[in-house]
Order: structure tokens, then sequence, then C-alpha cells
């Protein structure tokens, strides 16, 4: 690959009255009928140039807004130069999966949030340099298998195969030891694989990145429920196992507890998304797993699920595909580019909207319409978010056939319940030290979703690196 | 993948599978079931297992031929792979000594009823089976629960063979005959299952029933196998399969199983537009 020339050097000044380059993107209208992803990312030319307008400042305040504390100008500083291979490696010291992270963290409220040229003009896109630099490593063949440690003896069990799990596995793998990823589902990849959209996260990234870990010598087995299949307990006296991390998220649907949600029709947003995703219903009949095609398709809920579950819809032919959410349009949680993609997709926004009851049709039992109320929002509360409150005889009426409900999951229980020396949150999250992540019961440590609740993926990530260097110790030292 | 071991024609479309699978063999216990998918782009189906060996290391699942995945692994024979068995799921069945227990299956209902009769007679119960089916040539597993030495009642639908009539019957003359019955565990279609529950009911017999929504993950993180039961949505994969059959809401039940109708049917046509139609035929 030839390398592009670093670009002429500008002033501060002229550095932040210029704007990012734009993403090119497939045009609204079209993406919105095909499953093939919506940004084509930044070329090297443009990469370059948007990375030098950063100002190298003495304290960056970009890395103070990292979860995981990405040494983003020394990666910014490599990029301007052309030095791309440097950039990936600087990258990876602290973040496993750059073409993940740049494509699904919600960077305008981490490390772009903070950036000072974001005063006074577009703060600089790490999220798509991040996206540039992780796809021009797996795209050029760069990517250096890192290399692990002789053998230890030492095995480790981890349970769930989503950023949590797969950032383990890679540390502890590189540490010498024997890693083997117990995955309930037929895939590994977690959220990644069977939540994510493709036209947001091309599948053949989360692949790259499993054959990556079975080059360093992690092996996978899918469909084995930890919990059912072997329990924990198992792993560590029968299957001789020295330390098991629990990475298995946060997936345990949410219904609204509203008349109505057994109804036809009605769908939680992960049967929803893991039949389109995972098992291939969008190619239906081509594959075998249905999923319901209809005209109007409602989705309850205002985060990055809901954006996902509303404009998948679309793309599986929906004529009409709503959002109904109960505050308005700034306290919507998923990340702003999926709000806009979906606005410009044509996706309807119902905000300041209740949904009270599903109507079905009373011989048929499918769904007809939900039945919905008008909010108002008051004052801020604890959470500094605005209460929404009922507007008295506002019911309505919204004709649909398909209602997905997306208001969030609470985590798994079948760990928690299958293995009774685990300690467990009143919500059902695995309490752990947050520093060497290590739970109550010797031997388990545990990260990602399941131990924060619906979190985010860099999270779960940061989660998973921590882990494995509180593992690797454990294995070394032998204290618990 | 699982290996499938051994494969018999039990009835016209109803086959017994032996699969490899050693450590569900180990692990299962009555009651619970595995999901089942036979190749790469397939529907994973829930299938309870009836039956296990663990020194062989295999576990044994009835199927009857309803849809096109059930359709294809009616192609498949000894020696062929499964790709997805994924188990055991669910809730085992509460297993104590309550004294007299009925066990009641419809058609292939049997297949699941059968481990749940054998653990509940180990723990000391006196047994009673009332099995039922179309006609003679559907009634399976006859020989395997007569072994048992259980008591047992045949019905079919056209009295071809034992009683003529519904289960439902017999079980109304058996609890009118004054014998006390201290449950019942009733197995087959859901229809099947909600009439033998309106049986139950006014004498207030605990009675079991083991519920076969549609599945997608098994795990607890779809929803799509929730069920009502009495003032809860339940779900099936985790919470169940067996739940209070006196507070279970059949006719939702029925009605979910049948959301994909329309798409179950284009799915056989395409299937069996293509070559498969001459060995559907021989069946
Ligand atoms: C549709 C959707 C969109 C999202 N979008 C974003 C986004 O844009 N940006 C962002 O930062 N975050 C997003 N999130 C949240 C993010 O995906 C999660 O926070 C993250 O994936 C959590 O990672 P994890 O490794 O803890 O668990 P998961 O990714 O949930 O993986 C857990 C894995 O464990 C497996 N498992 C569970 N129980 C068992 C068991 N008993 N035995 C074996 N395996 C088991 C599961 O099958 C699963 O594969 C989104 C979530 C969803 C659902
Ligand atoms: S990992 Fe996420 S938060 Fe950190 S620099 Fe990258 S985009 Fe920003
Ligand atoms: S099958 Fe998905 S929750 Fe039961």
């Amino acid at each position: 690959m030839t390398q592009p020339t670093p670009p002429p050097k500008r002033t501060a000044k002229e550095k932040i009255g210029t704007p990012r380059p734009p993403m090119r993107e497939q045009p609204p209208l079209e993406r919105a009928r095909n499953f093939l992803e919506v940004p084509f990312g930044y070329g090297p030319e443009q990469a370059m140039v948007e990375a030098e307008r950063c100002l190298a400042c003495g304290k960056p305040h970009c890395m103070e807004g990292c979860p995981v504390g990405n040494d983003i100008p020394t990666f910014l500083r490599q990029i301007a130069e052309g030095n791309f291979a440097g950039a990936a490696r600087t990258m990876k010291e602290t973040n496993l999966l750059p073409a993940i992270c740049g494509r699904v963290c919600p960077q305008e409220t981490q490390c772009e949030a903070l950036c000072v040229i974001g005063k006074r003009g577009e703060p600089i896109a790490i999220g798509r340099l991040e996206r540039f630099i992780g796809d021009w490593e797996r795209e050029s063949g760069a990517v250096e298998v890192p290399e692990c440690a002789a053998p230890t003896g030492r095995k480790v069990a981890i349970i769930g195969s989503g950023p949590a799990g797969l950032t383990c596995a890679a540390d502890v793998a590189r540490a010498g030891h024997r890693v083997v990823v117990y995955e309930a589902l037929q895939k590994p990849g977690g959220v990644l694989r069977y939540g994510i959209p493709e036209f947001r996260l091309p599948k053949a990234i989360i692949d790259a990145e499993l054959t990556l870990l079975e080059r360093m010598g992690v092996e996978i087995r899918c469909n084995e429920v930890i919990g059912m299949t072997d329990t924990i307990d198992e792993l560590l006296v029968e299957e001789g196992y020295d330390a098991v991390f629990v990475a298995t998220g946060a997936g345990l649907p949410w219904f609204l507890g509203i008349p109505g949600e057994n109804a036809l029709g009605v769908y939680s947003a992960n049967e929803f998304l893991t039949r389109t995703n995972l098992m291939g219903a969008w190619r239906f009949p081509e594959y075998d797993t249905p999923v319901q095609r209809l005209n109007v398709v409602a989705t309850i809920g205002g985060g990055n699920v809901a954006m996902d579950a509303a404009r998948t819809a679309l793309r599986l032919g929906a004529e009409r595909s709503l959002i109904v959410y109960r505050r308005g349009l700034d306290e919507l949680p998923a990340r702003a580019e999926e709000v806009h993609h979906a606005q410009e997709e044509g996706v309807e926004f119902h905000l300041l909207t209740n949904p009270v009851e599903i109507l079905s049709d009373a011989r048929t039992g499918w769904v007809q319409a939900l039945r919905c109320q008008r909010m108002e929002l008051g004052e801020p509360d604890a959470s500094g978010r605005r209460r929404p409150s009922p507007v008295p005889d506002s019911e309505f009426d919204l004709a649909l056939g398909t209602v997905i409900i997306a208001i969030g999951n609470a985590p798994n229980p079948l760990i928690p319940r299958t293995t009774p020396d685990l300690d467990v949150s009143r919500k059902g999250q695995i309490v752990v030290d947050q520093e060497s992540m290590k739970s109550s019961k010797r031997g388990v440590f545990a990260g990602g979703d399941i131990v924060r609740g619906a979190a985010t993926v860099i999270l779960a990530m940061g989660d998973g690196r921590r882990a494995a260097a509180s593992i690797n110790e454990y294995l070394e030292s032998g204290k618990w | 993948m699982p290996r499938i071991l051994r494969t018999e024609l039990l009835a016209p479309r109803i086959r017994r599978y032996v699969v490899a699978a050693p450590k569900i063999a180990r692990k299962r216990r009555a009651g619970q079931f595995v999901l089942v998918s036979p190749h790469p782009h397939g529907e994973r189906i829930p299938l309870t297992i009836s039956d296990a060996d663990p020194d062989e290391g295999s576990i044994t699942l009835i199927v009857q031929e309803a849809g096109k995945t059930t359709a294809e692994m009616a192609l498949l024979e000894a020696g062929d792979e499964l790709t997805d068995v994924v188990g055991p799921l669910g809730q085992p069945t509460h297993i104590v000594r309550l004294g007299h227990v009925v066990g009641v299956a419809g058609g292939i209902g049997i297949a699941p009823l059968y481990p749940i009769l054998e653990a509940m007679q180990q723990a000391g119960n006196k047994v009673s089976v009332i099995l039922g089916a179309r006609s003679v040539e559907y009634l399976i597993l006859e020989k395997e629960v007569r072994a048992l030495g259980v008591d047992l009642t045949l019905c079919t639908d056209d009295g071809s063979r034992g009683r003529k009539g519904f289960v439902t019957e017999a079980l109304g003359e058996m609890m009118a005959s004054g014998q006390a019955i201290h449950q019942v565990v009733a197995i087959g279609p859901a229809i099947m299952m909600k009439f033998v529950c309106e049986v139950t009911r006014p004498q207030a017999i605990p009675t079991i029933v083991s519920l076969n929504p549609i599945m997608v993950d098994g795990t607890g993180m779809c929803g799509g196998c929730r069920v009502q039961v009495g003032n809860e949505a339940k779900f099936a994969c985790v919470d169940g399969p067996e739940f209070d059959g006196h507070l279970v809401d059949f006719d939702l039940l029925m009605r979910r199983q049948a959301m994909y109708r329309e798409q179950e049917r284009q799915a056989m046509e395409r299937f069996a537009a293509k070559d498969h139609t001459c060995q559907l035929e021989g069946v």
C-alpha cells in the first residue's frame, strides 16, 4: 500500500476553523432498503487531514473522556504522519477492537465531547479515525498476531463471547494461559453479533477479530450454556479451570407490563434483532427463521437498541417505522449519529408519547393498535433528565401491525441462579471489586453488562482488560 | 457437531433419533429439553429429551414431522450430523413422593412424559398412565411404558386400540372411580392439555403441563417463548417448560404457536419444490 504524503501544517486558528471532512454515506432512501453499512469511512487522505487538526494539547481532555484511556493525541499524530501501523499499535495498547469502537462508541458524549476544539469549532472526529485505523489494519493485512508467552499450563474459562469476554480472552491468552470461551448461542460475538445490525457493524469485522483470537490459540465453544451444560462449580472443580470470567451480558429483556403485551406481533427488541441478525431472518426463506414483515411497525424506546430495531424494520420492508418515546428529542439516550441516520431514513419520531395499552384483533390475536398518552416534561429528576408526566385526557391510538419493545435489558440470571455463593445485587448484577473485577467467589471474576447492567461496548471491553490483568496476577501469585 | 447414532421410524412421520451428546446425556434430568437445528441456515426448535444413556453418551429425541425443520430432520440418517444441539435447558420436573401420580399423554407427548414417569416411579409414587393417539399406528412407546410396570390405559380416537375416545374421558372416569389422585402430569398438544386441565380443575387436582411455545435462544434472552401463567408472563425456556396447568392461558399459547403459519407454509412449499418430494412421499 502506498503511503499518502502528510498534509501541510496549519496554524491553530486554521485548524479550529476547518470542519471535519464529511464521511461519505449510502443515500438514505437507498440504504433504508438494504443491509449494507451506512457510512463508507474515511480514506487515508481524509484521515490524515483530519488528524492533523489536533492541537496536541499538553493536557489532553479527550483522553479523560475515554473510558479506557486511549492515548488519543499520540494516535492522531501518527495518523497525521501517515504512520498507520504505529497508530494501530498505539490504539491497541488500550483498545483491542478499534474498528468496532469507532463505529459504536458514543463519542459525542465521551472523547469528542471534551476535545477543546469543540468549544469553538467541530471536535476532532476521533471515532471516525479510530474506525479508519481499525479498517486499515484489517484490510491491508497488517494485523499482527499478538505474541503469546510460553504456555503456563493454567486454564481459564470465559463465559460469554461479547466484547468483555473477547477482550479478556486476548489478554489472558497473551500471558500464556489456555483460554476456552463458552457461548450459549450458535455464533460468538454477543450483542455485536445478535444485536447490532449489519448495516451499523458488518459481521466480517467481528469474524476477523475472532480469527485473530483463534490464531492466538483461544478456543471458542458455541452452544454451551453455562449454568445448564456445566455450572461454574463444575468448570472449577471437574473441568480443572484455574479461573473463570463471567461476561454473560444483560440479556433479559424488559417488557412494559401494559395490557396486551402478549399479542401476536409484539416482540422484544432482542427477539426481533436476534431473529434478523443471528438467525438470518432477513434472508428468509433462504434461512429458515422467520420474522414478521408488516406495514407499520412501532418501536418503543429511545436508545441504540430502539434505533437499531426501527431501522431494521425499514430494511425488512416496513412502510412506516415509528419510534415511540416518552421523553423528548434531547433526552434520547441513543448515539446522536444513530438518531440522525434514523431520521434521514424516514423513521418517524413520536416523542413525549407513552404507550399504555396494546390493542389486538379479538379473533386473530394480532396487534392492531398502540394506545398512547401524551406526555409533558417537568423538572429535572435525580438523574438530571426532565421527568415526563402524562397530559390528562390525551389518549390516542396509533394503528399498526408490529410492536417492538426496546426499553432495556436486565442481567441474565442463569449464572447467578446456578452459582449459590456468588453475590448478586438487588438488580441481579454480579457484585465485583471495581478494580480487580473479583467476585465474592474465589477464582471467579466478572465484567461487562452482567456487572453494570446494560452499558456500552467500550465499558465492557475495559472491564475485560482489567479482569484479564487481575486474572493473570491471580494465576501468578495464587493470592485472592 | 453432534452425530446421529441411530434413527427409527416409530409411526407415520414420527421418528426416534439417538444423538451423541455425552455431556447432555450425563446432565439432563426429567422434563428438560434441547434446542436443535439440523443445518447452519436452520431454525432452532426445542425438543424434549425423551431418554438418555450416559454410558453411550447419547440422548433420545422423538420428533414428529410438523414443519420444515422436522421434515428436514426426517431426511437425516445415522451418521449424519446436526448443527446445533444445545442443552439441557429448562427447569427439571419437580420430582417428589406425592402418592398417586397420573401421567396423561396425547400423541408424541408420551416422549417427554416418559422420563417423568420413570422418575416419579423411582421416587416411590404409584404411577398410572393414560396414553392416547389418533389410531393404533400413531401409538408410540407402548412397550417402553409397559416395561415400567405402571397401570396403563390406552385410548384411540377411532377405537383401533384400547378404548375409543379421548384421554380426558379416561381421566374423568379414573377421578370418578374414587381413586385418590395427587398429581396429574399432562403432555401433548396444547388443546389436549387445556381439556385435561378443565377435567382436573373442579376437584383441584394439581396438574402440571409442559409447554412448547416457539423458541429462539432458549436462555431467557428474547422473550419469544413467553406464556401467560396466572398474572405473570413467564419465559418457558428458563422458567418452564412445566407450569401449573390451571393457571396457563392455553388459547394464547395456541395463537402464539401459530404465529408464523404463513411463513411455515412458504418454507414447506419451497422445501417440497426441491428434490425432497419423493422422499417425503415415501414416508
Ligand atoms: C441492539 C443493541 C445496540 C447497542 N448499541 C450500542 C452502541 O451503539 N454502542 C455501545 O457502546 N453499546 C451498544 N449496546 C450495548 C452493548 O452492546 C453492550 O453494553 C455490550 O455488548 C456488553 O458486552 P458484554 O460482553 O458484557 O455482553 P454481551 O455483548 O451481551 O455478550 C454476552 C454473551 O454471553 C452469552 N451468554 C449469556 N449467558 C450465557 C451462559 N449462561 N453461558 C454461555 N454464554 C452465555 C450471550 O449469549 C452473549 O453472547 C447495544 C446493545 C444492543 C442490544
Ligand atoms: S474508545 Fe470510544 S471513547 Fe475512547 S477514544 Fe475511542 S471512540 Fe472515544
Ligand atoms: S426462547 Fe428466547 S427467552 Fe425463551
